[in-house]
Order: C-alpha cells, then structure tokens, then sequence
C-alpha cells in the first residue's frame, strides 16, 4: 500500500482487479444461487453492498482495539449484525425479492467477500479508504450479479422484468422460445463456466501478446 | 412441514434439495477442495460431523432460549457464534482425544465455521419448522448429500487428468464448473424421470 493511490484507483480495483467472481473467486454461492433474474441480483448485490460498507467501517475503526487472537469471532459478530439490520429492512420494504432470496439473506454472514475484505483490508487501512474500497468491491459484485442474472434472465425466460416492467419481451416480438434450464441451478453453472472461460482466454491473449 | 416423514426429509437433504448443486451452498469448498477424492472426504467426513452436531445445538438453542425470550430476530447471530465456538471445541477435543481423526479432519475444520452450508443447513431447519427429529435427521442428510457430490466431482476431477481440455477451461475453477453443469443437469433431471 503506497502512498500513490487514490480514491478513483482503489474503487475501480474492486471492479478489475479485485472482482469478487473473477478475480478473487469469493462469495460464490450467492452468485449462483440467486441469479434467476436481475432484479434478484440486484437484490442481494445491495444487501451485500450494505453489509460490506458497515463491516468495513467498522472494523477499520476498531482496528487498533481488536486483539490479534479473536479478531475473526469479532469481525463476524459485526458482520452478522449488519446483516441482521438487512434481514429486517428488506423483509419490511422489499417482501417480494425477501420471499425470492430467502435463507440467501442470512447466509450473508458467511459471504466469504465480506470477511475476506475486513480481514484483508479494513484491519490494515484507514476509515476512509476502507469505505472506498468496501463500495468498489460491493459494485463489482453488483455488476456480475446483474451480469449473470441478466444472461440467465434474458435466455430462460426470454425478456427482462425489472421492478415490475417488463423492459423486452422476445417470446412474443420475435417468437423466441425460452431456454427454460438456464433459470434453474444447471443454467447458473454454465453461466459463470462460459464466462470465466471467456475471461480466462483474454487474460491468455493478453499474456501471448505481452510476451 | 411438521409432519414429512423422516424419509421425505431425508430424502430431501440428499437428493431434491442437494446442498452444492441444487441450492448452491458451500461452493467455495467444492470447487477449492476437489482436486483428488483424499481432500475431498476428508471435508466431507467434517462437514457431516459438524452440521450435525450444530443441528443439534441450534436446535436446543432456537427452542428453549430464543423463542422463550422473544429473540427470534437475532438468530443469525446467535447460531454463527454457536458454530463458530462450536467448531473450535470440536477441534479441541478431537485434537486432545482423537489424533488419528484430527490428523485425517483436523485441517479441514477450521475452514467449516464460515462454510454456508452449516449455517444453510441450521437456518433452513428453522424456517421449514421442523421437530429435533426432522432437524437431526436434515442435519445429517444435508452432509451426506454433500458427501455425495463431493465424491462424485472429486473422482471426475482426479480421473480426468489425463482428458484434452483448452487452455481457457484450464484445471482449475473454470474446470470444475463445467462439470458442476453437467452433474447437475443429471441431479435436476433424473429425478423428473424417476419420482421418489
């Protein structure tokens, strides 16, 4: 961590570098599991986002109060109360996509994104840049898990609906007929299969053309 | 949901509700810890003994003192410190009484406190209301459907290792996802054709 970053590159590097489905590889079982649509998607990317940004401001001020030997039991008790705080906002405002994501909610907690970054960023760094970087990396996810339901969505079910409105619909534009597996669990593993294969081969040409 | 037999329940854990490839919980293990079949059921040995024994404890602790005291609302908090402490005791005990398992297990524990698949399996037996039973019986349903398809994508993994596959699939994550695909086109389909 030197002295050269700045507010811009430490939130793009949760987008790029640090990708929570790509490039760190964590918090897979939300990815997948809730991803029949964007809506849902967009769902728990925003709890997610929530949790992220409390935890990490959290536990980047109590950094120098917590003791090395139980820092993880401490850093969960914060996480899951952020959690909690969710769990009840969205089963009040939200009921909707809190019936659709269901026990994804709670499973929060043990989203390996949200722990991964307190322990890997907020214990070390200051109040600000731990907001800063809890918000890049909380987009990132936001943007795979529209990504993601959005391919899903738009090949099962053949339109996208998003808070009510049905954006397109190619089932009765174009006679398109839905792929109904891609909304069930076969359907989000070839999804993320397909695209981390795609990003592997452009990191294969990057390497190719670099050297 | 009180009243599905236990078979059902059962059942349910392995096979319709799959922990890691119908409802997508604890991936991170599936796909870091099949490499070969040794790794493999050595976590699933682990999971099963903890999700268990957590269905157990958070059985006893949702019942007589959560509901009691109208804490309903904070039980995420309370069952991920319970697992937590949980998983340590165990890791203590067998450690100190069973070194021959701690060898074989003793690795992987540490790891299951922040796997979703106990705390999955313990919030799931809350919200489906079953009976200590029922929630022993899901408990340990739950890790034997893990084991399942750990076994399954840890040999596919160990005895393909000499199959061409590009570059970009590679033998890591990617790889492993394709198969997650196929293995659960079958897990979803074959129990269309063949109801229980």
């Amino acid at each position: 961590m030197g002295d050269n970053r700045s507010v811009a590159s430490e939130f793009m590097r949760g987008i790029t570098k640090d990708n929570p489905t790509f490039g760190l590889v964590l918090g897979l079982c939300p990815t997948l599991a809730v991803t029949t649509s964007i809506e849902n998607g967009i769902g728990m990317a925003a709890g997610t986002l929530f949790v992220l940004v409390g935890s990490n401001l959290l536990v980047s001020i109590l950094r120098k109060e917590i003791p090395d030997t139980v820092r993880i039991p401490i850093e969960l008790i914060v996480i899951a109360t952020f959690v909690s705080i969710v769990d009840m906002v969205m089963e009040a405002f939200t009921p909707d996509i809190y019936a659709a994501l269901g026990v994804y909610i709670p499973l929060i907690v043990v989203n390996c994104i949200v722990i991964g970054r307190a322990e890997a960023y907020a214990l070390k760094n200051g109040v600000f840049y731990s907001i800063i970087d809890a918000f890049g990396v909380g987009t990132g996810f936001l943007l795979m898990l529209m990504l993601i339901g959005g391919i899903r969505e738009v090949l099962g079910t053949g339109g996208i609906k998003l808070f009510g409105v049905q954006l397109f619909d190619m089932v009765s534009m174009l006679g398109y007929n839905p792929i109904g597996i891609m909304t069930l669990s076969p359907g989000a593993f070839l999804t993320i299969a397909v695209l981390m294969a795609i990003v592997n081969y452009r990191r294969i040409l990057k390497a190719m053309k670099g050297g | 949901m009180a009243d599905a037999s236990l078979f059902a329940v059962f059942m349910d854990g392995v096979f319709l509700k799959n922990f890691l490839i119908v409802q997508f919980l604890g991936l991170c293990s599936f796909v870091g810890v099949t490499k070969d079949v040794k790794s493999a059921s050595g976590m699933s040995g682990a999971v099963i003994f903890v999700i268990t024994l957590s269905s157990v404890v958070s059985y006893f602790l949702y019942t007589y003192i959560l509901l009691p005291l109208r804490l309903e609302y904070l039980n995420t908090i309370a069952f991920i410190i319970v697992i937590a402490a949980l998983v340590q005791l165990v890791e203590f005990i067998v450690r100190k009484h069973m070194p021959p398992l701690y060898r074989s297990l003793g690795i992987y524990l540490p790891l299951i406190s922040t796997n979703c698949a106990v705390l999955g399996a313990v919030l799931l037996n809350v919200m489906n209301e079953y009976t200590f039973i029922q929630s022993v019986t899901f408990g340990i349903a739950a890790g034997v459907g893990y084991t399942v398809a750990m076994l399954i994508m840890s040999s596919i993994r160990e005895w393909s290792n000499v199959v061409y596959v590009p570059r970009a699939v590679g033998r890591g994550v990617t790889y492993a996802f394709f198969i997650a695909f196929v293995m659960s086109m079958s897990f979803a389909n074959y129990f269309k054709v063949i109801p229980l």
